[in-house]
């Protein structure tokens, strides 16, 4: 049979962000691959550079709808370390409940995802429906569904009452048992273990060379868990297991997640029961130190990393985000090898993908390789658009500065 | 263990039970007391120290004022992104969270609204 | 011949077909629905839908056959129609009948699978044309063990033509369980023919978009989509007038309540069986249609061998 390439994105149902993966296939085999980012670029690490340390935080919690709290996190805990805060131990504690919460809610959206894209939306219907339940918990707690808002520079936003740890604590005993009956369907159907057993397969030593994170790496027994290996906010407090798997493919990704559901709700009791006392949140000063600092946060898909540059100013320098999704796009190319058609979408959900959060803005000018600072690259952008389209930006400048009423 | 089908029990069962989606707009699901919906504006209390429109992350908040110690709010609603970052910086509690959430409109003018100053409590205007 | 004009075109030719087939998709539909937990649709989706799509714009690709793109919907429609002709609804005699049209019943129910592998090939977008493919190769898996699955009742039978097996029945009560592994096994393949999960391979929406029908919009698609309704209804009662002709003898109301009540209970069941599966793929459909259909299909046919020479002793 003929090779033909097929190109899937950057719109395809199976995609619920523009990427573009280029499959080039003999019948139902895949020969060849090729990935392509880019479609979604938003420029947040400059824009970061022009707002003060408050507003980022709401910037880059918005990185990504469903990991907001990672990034929010990530974000305050550098800047908290630049400004040397101390941040108060209940405010820990929330952090690390918000954060479970968090990794339930993106572990069962995943697993919906995960049926719909084989088909079983029998799968999504339920798995999502279940997942309202903690989504209308994280309402309760932070004041919204997605994008919670609930970390500040010092510590946290909201204190969190008694009755809403009973509630939360409700809430995980319905979960748990959810959560067991899909573990037995994931176990058990057929249908789905045939679709997913042996699919997108990728050995642990390649794993680890792509850097694969998160569940993309630990379901190929690469036991690398930020919450375990460099412990954040209360984690270092709590008891729970990093969850690994040796299948090495689509299923072993599907179980990792599953079974680390079930690790959540036991770090989410322990911390209720062992919330501390005491203020959440300390003073913050509007304008951070010079200095810098990195830090690492376990997202819902695997190790996220902020490094932040101060000034002295009550704006950073320079912000600097790595989202999961960049570090395991590598490894899809991978793992589509030897695989069918139809299990392209699943390889590719089955890193649970986030594009938007991982684009970048990498791009070589003329033949051969030069770096172009920001100044260099503005005026290459107006110029390329003024030749190219005719668009002038000054003129759309003004307006857009009228429009949001520059100060 | 291979069960074929194993799902059969579970949706048989919930074929007979009520669904579990909300009829909505005919019911509508009551958000909880803290919940970060559209924002309001008491112009009495307000002091002018213009902290919300500072910090405020979308640039949806002005502040004018008009008369001596009287201040109006006029609001973006399109551009606020509803972080509540106002409400925790005003020093003075004159802005507010409601649980209001249907906030969609088709003209976008209709976002724009003030809050006036009133002898008789606050008027709510669309922007000029 | 106005008597059979009017059956044709009305009762229970193309219209009530037509009718059978919204009330079958919204059955399907909201039994779905209500097995996943969620609402469903008002009872006049399917129609809405319908009118919906036959208002918008017809879209022909530039580079597809405009003639077979537009023809393949009408031809799909037709075969179905004509093929409902020949199925005895209650009671034991279709409205046409000849010794054979067994044979050329499960012939016109292939046509629409066909006119889908054309339209798919004919098409020539890339998601079209894997779709078309795998119509074709799922096509090939699933269509021998049909024959022989619903040729063992008319070898019990001993008639070749539908009106025959049912009357054998209606003379033979009970003799129909029998069959019922025939029964399990056409259940399996009408979601393969009807296109749904696990077998709804040819148009995995998120493999391959649309499949077959990714370049068809408006009209077109309003009939292929009619197409399935009503090849659903067809296909039902095909089921259920060789796997379970019970009840045929007490007279035309009792058995068009009975009619409807067999087909309702066959379209429940195969929405049944695509809620609870994942889909298979192409490769894993053919295996488990040569390892697991065919040799039940198989079986079934040498019982039934075996039985016609005991039983005729
Ligand atoms: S809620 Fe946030 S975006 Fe909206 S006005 Fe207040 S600070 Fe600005
Ligand atoms: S922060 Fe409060 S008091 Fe200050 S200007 Fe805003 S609304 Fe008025």
């Amino acid at each position: 049979m003929s090779r033909v390439t097929i190109p899937l994105g950057p719109q395809h149902p199976a995609l619920k962000e523009p990427a573009n993966f280029s499959i080039t296939v003999a019948g139902e085999k895949i020969l060849s691959t090729s990935s392509r980012l880019g479609y979604n670029h938003r420029g947040m690490e400059k824009a970061c550079e022009e707002r003060t340390y408050i507003q980022d935080m709401y910037l880059l919690e918005r990185i990504c709808g469903i990991c907001s709290h990672s990034h929010s996190t990530a974000f305050v805990q550098t800047v908290e370390e630049i400004a040397g805060l101390d941040v108060p131990r209940r405010a820990l504690y929330i952090r690390t409940l918000i954060g479970e919460l968090e990794r339930i809610h993106s572990h069962l959206l995943w697993l919906g995802v995960a049926g719909h894209e084989i088909g079983f939306d029998t799968l999504l219907m339920y798995s999502w429906r279940d997942r309202e339940v903690v989504m209308d918990l994280l309402a309760l707690l932070c004041g919204n569904r997605v994008n919670y808002g609930i970390n500040t520079i010092g510590g946290v936003r909201r204190d969190i009452t008694a009755e809403q740890i009973a509630g939360a604590l409700r809430d995980m005993d319905i979960l748990e048992e959810r959560t067991r009956y899909y573990i037995d369907i994931a176990t058990s159907e057929p249908s789905f273990i045939a679709r997913l057993a042996g699919v997108g397969y990728i050995s642990r030593e390649d794993a680890v060379r792509l850097q694969a994170v998160g569940p993309t790496g630990r379901g190929s027994n690469v036991a690398i868990d930020i919450r375990a290996t460099d412990p954040y906010a209360a984690y270092g407090e709590v008891d729970f297991k990093v969850i690994t798997d040796s299948h090495c493919d689509v299923y072993g990704r599907a179980v990792v997640r599953l079974l680390e559901l079930m690790e959540s709700y036991r770090i989410v009791r322990q911390v209720l029961k062992e919330m501390p006392d005491g203020p959440v949140t300390v003073k913050a000063p509007r304008k951070i130190p010079a200095g810098e600092a990195v830090s690492r946060v376990e997202a819902p898909r695997g190790e996220d990393v902020h490094y932040v540059k101060g000034n002295g100013s009550d704006k950073p320098e320079r912000v600097r985000v790595r989202a999961s999704t960049m570090a395991n796009i590598q490894a899809v190319n991978k793992m589509m090898e030897n695989n069918n058609l139809a299990d392209v979408p699943i390889i590719i959900a089955a890193i649970d993908p986030c594009f938007s959060c991982t684009d970048r803005c990498v791009r070589v000018i003329g033949g051969k390789r030069e770096d172009l600072g920001w100044r260099d690259l503005r005026r290459h952008g107006i110029s390329w658009y003024r030749k190219h389209w005719g668009i002038d930006f000054g003129e759309l400048n003004r307006k857009l500065h009228s429009l949001r009423g520059e100060r | 263990m291979k069960i074929p089908g194993k799902m059969a029990k579970e949706v048989l069962r919930h074929s007979l039970k009520p669904p579990a989606t909300l009829n909505y707009p005919y019911v509508k699901p009551e958000m909880p007391d803290n919940f970060r919906g559209k924002i309001v504006f008491d112009p009495v209390r307000c002091i002018g120290c213009r902290m919300c429109v500072k910090d405020c992350p979308a640039l949806a908040i002005e502040i004018a004022a008009v008369g001596d110690k009287k201040f109006e709010a006029r609001f973006y609603l399109d551009r606020c992104i509803y972080c509540a970052q106002c409400v925790d910086s005003c020093p003075k509690d004159a802005l507010l969270n409601t649980k209001e959430y249907e906030l969609a409109q088709i003209d976008r003018q209709n976002h724009r609204i003030t809050f006036h100053a009133h002898a008789d409590g606050v008027v709510v205007d669309p922007a000029p | 011949m106005a008597q059979s004009l009017f059956n044709i075109i009305v009762f229970p030719g193309f219209l009530f077909l037509c009718l059978a087939g919204v009330c079958a998709e919204y059955f399907d539909r909201i039994f779905h629905a209500r097995m996943q937990n969620r609402k469903g649709p008002p009872w006049f989706q399917p129609v809405a839908d319908f009118i919906k799509l036959s208002a918008k714009e017809d879209i022909i690709p530039e580079e597809a056959d405009s003639f077979m793109f537009r023809a393949m919907p009408v031809v799909a429609v037709a075969a179905t129609v004509t093929s409902f002709l020949y199925i005895p609804l209650w009671g034991s005699q279709a409205l046409f009948s000849f010794e054979g049209d067994v044979i050329v019943v499960l012939y016109l129910l292939t046509i629409p699978t066909m006119t889908f592998f054309l339209a798919g090939w004919y098409s020539t977008s890339l998601y079209a044309s894997v779709g078309a493919v795998r119509t074709i190769t799922q096509l090939f898996a699933y269509e021998v063990p049909l024959f022989m699955a619903v040729l063992a009742p008319a070898l019990l039978a001993d008639s070749w033509s539908l009106s025959g097996i049912a009357a054998y029945y209606r003379a033979h009560p009970l003799y129909w369980v029998f069959n019922l592994p025939g029964l399990a096994v056409s259940l399996v393949i009408l979601l393969g023919k009807l296109e749904k999960v696990p077998f709804d391979i040819p148009e995995a929406e998120t493999e391959i978009v649309g499949g077959v029908f990714t370049e068809y919009a408006g009209r077109y698609l309003a009939f292929f989509r009619m197409t399935i309704d009503i090849e659903m209804v067809v296909a039902s009662s095909l089921v259920a007038a060789v796997f379970l002709p019970f009840g045929l003898g007490f007279g035309s109301v009792v058995g068009f309540i009975l009619y409807l009540l067999k087909v309702t209970a066959v379209i429940a069941a195969i929405c049944l069986l695509r809620t609870i599966f994942a889909r298979l793929r192409i490769d894993q459909m053919v295996d488990f249609c040569w390892k697991y259909i065919a040799p039940a299909a198989l079986l079934q046919l040498l019982v039934n061998i075996v039985l016609k020479g005991v039983l005729s002793q």
